[in-house]
């Protein structure tokens, strides 16, 4: 498959004040990626530079292979659900299809009518006067029909009820089966990203700490407990990624591809919150009993 | 993008069609009736003794319906350019801006560039189309007073259409300022991505550049005409007579008939403005004796004006400068939409 994103050294800086640094990471396509990192590590600059909205300050950006926004081909390529889902307030839901219709060669006008029948949104209807879940759902079509190959979204859930949030992202599934497309979403709901996603990036401080297919990241990452010993004493051909001590035993968060044989230690499996965890902040939130402990 | 630009325009195209629509019936009825009151003063098709006809008839104007609808008309121009400016212009996107729904606008098939293109284009092109009619029924409903005034009417209780005030009121020139005024609250609002800052400073701009040009520029877009005669002591209409050392202003009529004075001085034979001092006997109460001593000053009054003929070439001139500015901020505004954000 292609590349879905490609940055190398990107940076962009407001006013005096850089958003996102030297930042380099490549995503292959023909995934869902989740992207995820702590507030301020330049998610939404990244994503608002793959789109085109903003231009880097330094580095390049490229996006299936081409410049974000340089023409309308480009344009055509990707489709934006932004942060807050943005619709336009004053016009009804049928309007924003006719809008989706004259902005797009490739609409496909009967998948939206369908979307919206299916979502049963009345087409009369303001999109200000929307739900937040189904105005989320409005930009979600509309990005949709515009049939691109790949789908880029900004925390699209994140204000949502647990509710609505569950109808978003099954309707994402359900079309990223249909239409064979890429998508790339920002999110900290690391538990939802969880159910939908199967390639992660990392984002914190401009710095891609890990990505890569969620299987693989899972299955290469041990916790492992044992009597309190330091990190010499750890298998060889691990790399550690948090540790933490109490009174009696050592626990680290260790990255492994060989399995782990050593019987002095414990080896459990983590699951995608702990992995995000201790890569965006150290072992103080791997668990929850690891906390108290402390 | 046609389509989604008239979509978002439409409610601002049907309050202007409406306004436009109270205008001209107001327009019409009165200026019918205007119309044939001219004619009973016996001004269409005057051939003789018209100048005394077309004073008459603009005297009787004076304090009626017909004056106040002048100057009526006259306002109303003045305002449409800043309310396009104000109500088109500083939201167009600004607004989008805002509301965040650039990112959804600029997120489909069309280039930025193309969309601001679009934008400006159709709603510049309605503004300046507004102005214009209301120019055009404005200018007709006043044409048998601006025609009275340039057959030698004098100005009594209205301005001919080259004075200052009532210029930008006629002809071409609404034109320019809608175009001007559009585009200034476009990239304004497109700076400062507000709304309401954006239209309070596009006024405060509008207002400063509609006060400058008057009279800073246009008196100069085209070299005004300047004659010197001998004074006539006769047509004396302003003596003042002032301060210790008896410092004398002297001032005879100076009449342009449909044009704009732009500035009448009393000149002594050496070329200076002449300031007195004044002799004895324009103090006492003898003013045949101080006419006769200001006859024998050999004085000189110097009027500069712009002739009544310069009505169209100064139109098309400062109408050209304000497109030129609505152009180049249309500009600066497709460039900060290019690299914002």
């Amino acid at each position: 498959m292609t590349t879905a994103v490609e940055a190398r050294g990107l940076g962009r800086q407001y006013g005096g004040r850089w958003a996102l640094t030297d930042c380099s990471l490549t995503i292959p396509a023909g995934h869902v990626c989740g992207l995820v990192g702590p507030n301020g590590a330049g998610k939404t600059t990244l994503l608002n530079l793959a789109t085109g909205m903003l231009a880097p300050t330094t580095g390049t950006i490229s996006v299936l292979g081409g410049v974000p926004a340089s023409g309308p081909e480009q344009l055509a390529r990707v489709g934006y659900v932004a942060q807050d889902t943005p619709t336009y307030a004053g016009l009804s839901v049928a309007d924003h299809l006719r809008f989706g219709a004259h902005m797009n060669p490739h609409w496909d006008a009967g998948l939206a009518r369908k979307r919206i029948e299916q979502l049963k949104l009345d087409p009369k209807q303001k999109a200000g006067k929307l739900s937040g879940g189904q105005r989320a759902q409005l930009a979600l079509t509309l990005a949709l029909a515009k049939r691109p190959e790949l789908l880029i979204l900004d925390e699209p859930i994140a204000s949502l009820d647990p509710l609505a949030r569950r109808e978003f992202l099954q309707t994402l599934m359900a079309a990223t089966a249909e239409q064979e497309l890429s998508v790339l979403m920002s999110s900290h709901l690391v538990a939802d990203l969880e159910r939908v996603t199967d390639y992660l990036v990392v984002l914190v401080g401009s710095r891609v700490q890990v990505a890569g297919e969620v299987d693989d990241l899972l299955a290469s990452h041990h916790l492992l407990t044992g009597p309190v010993r330091d990190a010499s004493a750890l298998p060889a051909g691990v790399e550690v990624i948090t540790e933490s001590k109490t009174g009696r035993q050592s626990t680290y968060l260790v990255r492994s591809t060989a399995p782990i044989s050593d019987p002095s230690w414990v080896a459990d499996s983590i699951d995608l919150e702990d992995l995000v965890l201790a890569y965006m902040g150290g072992a103080t939130a791997v668990r929850p009993t690891l906390a108290s402990a402390r | 993008m046609t389509w989604m630009t008239w979509r978002q325009f439409r409610a601002q195209a049907i309050v202007a069609g409406a306004l436009i629509a109270v205008i001209a019936v107001v327009l019409l009825v009165s200026g019918l009736k205007l119309a044939s009151a001219a004619n009973a003063a016996g001004l269409s098709g005057c051939h003789a003794g018209c100048a005394a006809d077309a004073s008459n008839f603009i005297d009787s104007l004076r304090g009626g319906i017909y004056q106040m609808l002048f100057y009526g008309g006259i306002g109303i121009l003045y305002l449409a350019p800043a309310l396009i400016g104000l109500f088109w212009g500083a939201p167009l996107i600004a607004r989008e801006l805002e509301a965040g729904t650039y990112r959804l606008s600029w997120s489909q098939s069309v280039t930025r560039t193309r969309w601001t293109v679009a934008k400006l284009g159709i709603v510049g092109l309605a503004a300046v189309v507004t102005a214009g009619l209301i120019s055009l029924m404005v200018s007709w409903w006043a044409s048998p007073i601006d025609d009275a005034l340039s057959l030698g009417g004098t100005n009594g209780p209205v301005g001919n259409r080259l004075s200052p005030l009532v210029f930008a009121a006629r002809g071409v020139a609404p034109l320019g300022y809608a175009a001007f005024a559009f585009a200034l609250g476009v990239t304004l609002g497109v700076v400062f991505r507000r709304t309401l800052p954006a239209m309070a400073l596009t006024l405060a701009v509008f207002a400063a550049v509609q006060v400058l040009v008057p009279t800073f520029v246009r008196p100069h877009l085209i070299q005004p005409d300047q004659v010197t005669r001998p004074l006539n002591p006769a047509a004396i209409d302003t003596l003042e007579i002032s301060g210790p050392d008896a410092q004398m202003t002297v001032l005879a009529s100076a009449n342009v008939p449909g044009g704009w004075l732009l500035s009448n001085q009393t000149i002594t034979p050496a070329g200076h403005v002449f300031t007195g001092p004044a002799t004895q006997a324009c103090i006492g109460p003898n003013s045949t004796a101080c006419t006769n001593w200001i006859g024998s000053q050999h004085l000189r009054q110097q009027v500069t004006y712009q002739p009544a003929s310069r009505f169209w070439p100064l139109q098309w001139a400062e109408t050209g400068i304000y497109l030129a500015l609505a152009a180049g901020l249309g500009l600066i505004c497709g460039w900060r939409v290019r690299r914002r954000a």
